[in-house]
């Protein structure tokens, strides 16, 4: 058998994540200080959902350490995700909030 | 042999070789993503269809639940240091950063439990209108998730002061946080679909 499980990494130091928080920290006062600019009123939307992507990418890599850990752990997580996404699109389209 | 990566538990003799507690976490974190979804779908359905107020833009004050945001996510970073140190075999610092967790969720509940107070004592309630409806619906399950995490971090910090929590156990902390970081991750979401886009520019726009 062989040895080590596959793809899986060392875990990150407390420093690097002291550095993910501060970015976090960063993102959020992004998100805080667009909605009040009123010149990003057209496109906040997109930048609203960008940010809370990256932010939660960021903590799942991370602080979950998915992006260390077996392959099937993610597997399980983001395919909650993706039926998940699939049921709110499907839900959103149905009522015809996002299609007419 | 087996080689294991710092921070992983050793092998185990399961069919995948892996730990089959952490595998049951996350197959119900992936589960419980389709409560949530469920749940902000619902909020997004009947968005902007009250007939009545109070309405989204009356009620919330985004300084105060940005403040709010920002405590569950440095109990994330409190969480994650509580691993490390668990890991290091550092108990004082475990216990440390446990009960700093435990603390910062206390926080956010509690600015929860002032924020639905403040809506309910404007006119906001449950059966008040679609907003109230969906809104309590969603943050009060999100908050009862919260108050679990709580539980769950302070029965771990007894039983580390109790001493029964020697690094060989780290993994019991790491469902924990796991856990805990999925809390952090669902109030991501609902911070930017349920409070940012009601911020006035997306409200005034539309």
């Amino acid at each position: 058998m062989s040895s080590a499980r596959p793809r899986e990494r060392a875990h990150p130091t407390p420093a690097r994540y002291t550095a993910v928080a501060l970015v976090l920290a960063v993102v959020t006062i992004v998100e805080v200080t667009a909605v009040y600019q009123a010149f990003l009123a057209d496109i906040l939307l997109p930048i609203l959902l960008v940010l809370s992507a990256t932010k939660f990418a960021l903590v799942a890599m991370f602080y979950m350490h998915l992006r260390f850990d077996h392959r099937l752990f993610s597997a399980l997580f983001v395919g909650g995700l993706l039926l998940t996404a699939g049921i709110l699109i499907a839900l959103l389209a149905l009522f015809r909030v996002i299609v007419q | 042999m087996h080689v294991t990566a710092p921070g992983h538990a050793a092998p185990l003799e399961t069919s995948t070789g892996l730990d089959h507690r952490k595998l049951l976490m996350w197959a119900f974190l992936g589960s419980d993503c389709l409560f949530f979804g469920s749940l902000i779908a619902t909020y997004l359905l009947y968005r902007g269809k009250s007939i009545t107020g109070p309405y989204p833009h009356e009620v919330f004050n985004i300084p105060y639940t940005s403040v709010s945001a920002f405590v569950l996510l440095t109990s994330s970073l409190t969480m994650v240091l509580a691993l490390a140190a668990i890991q290091r075999g550092d108990q004082r610092g475990l216990k440390a950063w446990l009960l700093a967790t435990a603390l910062l969720g206390g926080v956010f509940l509690g600015g929860q439990y002032f924020e639905f107070t403040t809506f309910i004592r404007e006119g906001l309630t449950l059966r008040a209108n679609l907003f109230g409806s969906t809104f309590f619906t969603l943050t009060g399950f999100h908050g009862a998730h919260v108050t679990v995490g709580v539980i769950i971090l302070l029965s771990l910090f007894v039983t580390a002061l109790r001493g029964r929590l020697p690094r060989e156990r780290h993994l019991n902390v790491e469902l924990a946080g796991l856990y805990w970081h999925f809390v952090d991750v669902v109030w991501i979401v609902i911070f930017t679909v349920v409070y940012l886009v009601e911020a006035p520019n997306i409200v005034g726009a539309g």
